[in-house]
């Protein structure tokens, strides 16, 4: 005869066994949807396999993110909250490696990476990204990630960003922008045959009147480097190594010496009376492997972030073009593509301009004229979402989680409610603000930038990092009187 | 969703952090942990995977031990006695 306890055992193993089996049909379905999608882009018109290269790396890069838990937000919220740098030092490691990839890349003339103007601007930009990266429980690549994992507050978080951004750079705000912004983005636009009515919004002022002014680094490229290093060398030696490398080591050598040190030299003198530099090593070296699946996926980002970059280079090549949007005019889609013809194509792996553009596609089937202005309208046009090249890939991230969290069994749907609904839309809004002026993310803003030999990188890195520290005090601010009253029935 | 923190017995809580999201379900375990005395035990419920990464980690940093870690349907319990 049966007992209660096994048969709820059974009735356990068997709801186990239906989830499994649901699961597996839907990564099937997945997959198998994306390889039809494929194989009928590339039968309407050879061109489009350039779209669907996007859309496979974006598969790879959500199932990675997914699987090592990938997020900037956890990186710092992490840290700076619970003292836990198993994210922060996951994504070191990925730099590291994606530096040497881009190098690599750059020394076989195959890189599509260009550096960004240089200034304080990208700081200011970080900051507002890091609070809302906070607030939303994600930044904008582990935003995408936990839609796939089907959590509801990173999906408000993810309409917050492609509106926010959207409607940032459409906002008049004209009486706060300074005189020589105006004066010199006319003349700006005069030199380069842009119409008058393409100046219309602040953001327009901002690029063409501020941002335009800025230097722009490349560190292989400085005269110091080239005249000092021959060769294919200047970017392993300038952009690796002293851009990306030893300031990813300092930072891990800083994380260890006030996160982890501590703790691991008091265990080892606990147990040995004392402790050397050979300690000293061992806790780093375990700090790097504490979490070997974000450190591995941190390697395997960085290498398919290379190759991602190298296999685009080579669809360029290919069919003869420097942007998707050539392709889409010779195909006849002139309506998708910005004034020159260009449309967002990076080249590279990017996740908020792409959202941008959506979230323009949505406002303008809605009536708002999206197309006069120089973010859409001059350089990155407002294509029919289904031949937008990076919105597949930002698609192809949210499946790719999808399917990696179905394999392992972490999907689940979670309907935002309560505090969360704020916080998201909120944090998603403030990361779209924070991303459009410093022209990117944590990913295209500070993972790529930093990797390809743009100093520029670090200085949206300290902005983020400032960001998310304020975003973490609101936190403990706002937890600490949470757990008050529910500590208020007995004494703690 | 409702955050709750109740006592179960002496020395012993049960925190519950289930549909919150990151970060919300490792800051109320700090915090929790915070407050309680050396020796004393709770059982943290999250179905929030990542969350419960980080708590692991947490733990073995600041020297909590993991007595135990189950999944009841979708959500995992760690019962973890502070250190």
């Amino acid at each position: 005869m049966e007992t209660t306890e096994s048969v709820d055992i059974k009735a356990a193993e068997k709801d186990a066994k239906a989830i499994e089996r649901r699961n597996t049909f839907w990564v099937f379905f997945i997959l198998g949807g994306l390889i039809l999608i494929s194989l009928i882009y590339a039968g309407v018109n050879i061109y489009y396999t350039y779209l669907v290269v996007y859309i496979w790396f974006g598969l790879a890069y959500g199932m990675m993110l997914q699987a090592g838990r990938f997020c900037m937000a956890s990186a710092s919220r992490d840290l700076f909250a619970a003292g836990v740098p198993r994210m922060a030092v996951g994504i070191m490691v990925a730099l590291i490696f994606f530096s040497l990839v881009q190098a690599f890349l750059h020394a076989t003339d195959m890189s599509t990476f260009h550096p960004a103007p240089f200034g304080i601007y990208l700081t200011l930009a970080g900051i507002v990204f890091g609070i809302g990266m906070v607030l939303a429980g994600g930044c904008a690549s582990g935003t995408l990630y936990k839609v796939g994992e089907g959590n509801g507050t990173s999906m408000l978080g993810l309409f917050g960003i492609c509106f926010g951004q959207a409607l940032f750079v459409i906002t008049p705000m004209n009486a706060l922008v300074p005189q020589a912004w105006v004066q010199r983005s006319q003349e700006v636009i005069a030199a380069q045959g842009i119409p008058s009515e393409y100046l219309r919004a602040w953001f327009d002022y901002y690029l063409k009147g501020y941002i335009s002014t800025k230097p722009i680094y490349h560190i292989a490229e400085l005269d110091f480097i080239k005249n000092t290093f021959s060769g294919a060398s200047r970017f392993f030696i300038g952009d690796a190594l002293l851009n990306a490398i030893v300031p990813a080591v300092l930072l891990l050598v800083v994380i260890y010496a006030f996160y982890v040190r501590k703790g691991f030299i008091k265990k080892v003198r606990k147990k040995k009376g004392k402790s050397g530099l050979g300690d000293e090593l061992r806790g780093f070296w375990g700090m790097i492997t504490a979490s070997k699946r974000t450190t591995l996926m941190g390697v395997l980002i960085g290498i398919t972030a290379g190759l991602h970059i190298w296999v685009l280079a080579g669809m360029r090549h290919k069919f003869a073009v420097e942007n998707f949007g050539q392709l889409l005019t010779k195909m006849g889609h002139a309506h998708d593509v910005a004034l020159f013809g260009t449309v967002f194509d990076p080249g590279y792996w990017y996740i908020t301009s792409q959202e941008a553009q959506f979230g323009a596609w949505v406002l303008e089937k809605l009536g708002i004229d999206m197309r006069h202005n120089i973010f859409f309208g001059v350089n990155n046009g407002i294509p029919e979402l289904w031949r937008n090249p990076a919105l597949w890939m930002s698609i192809g991230i949210i499946l790719g989680a999808m399917v990696m969290s179905l394999i392992n069994k972490e999907f689940k749907w979670k309907a935002p409610k309560g505090e969360l609904i704020v916080f998201g839309l909120l944090g998603g809004f403030l990361m779209g603000m924070g991303s459009r002026p410093s022209l990117g993310c944590n990913v295209g803003a500070f993972f790529i930038r930093v990797a390809g030999g743009d100093p520029g990188g670090w200085m949206y890195f300290i902005g983020m990092a400032i960001g998310a520290f304020v975003g973490v005090k609101f936190f403990n601010w706002y937890t600490e009187r949470k757990m008050a009253k529910q500590m208020e029935a007995f004494d703690l | 969703m409702a955050l709750k923190f109740e006592k179960t017995g002496e020395g012993t809580y049960m925190l519950d952090v289930c549909g919150y999201v990151c970060p919300h379900p490792q800051i109320y375990t700090k915090k929790s942990l915070e407050k309680m005395a050396e020796g004393e035990i709770v059982e943290v419920y999250i179905d929030n995977p990542s969350s419960v990464e980080t708590v692991e980690q947490m733990c073995n940093q600041a020297g909590h031990e993991i007595l135990e870690k189950r999944t009841e349907g979708g959500k995992i319990i760690i019962k973890i006695e502070k250190g």
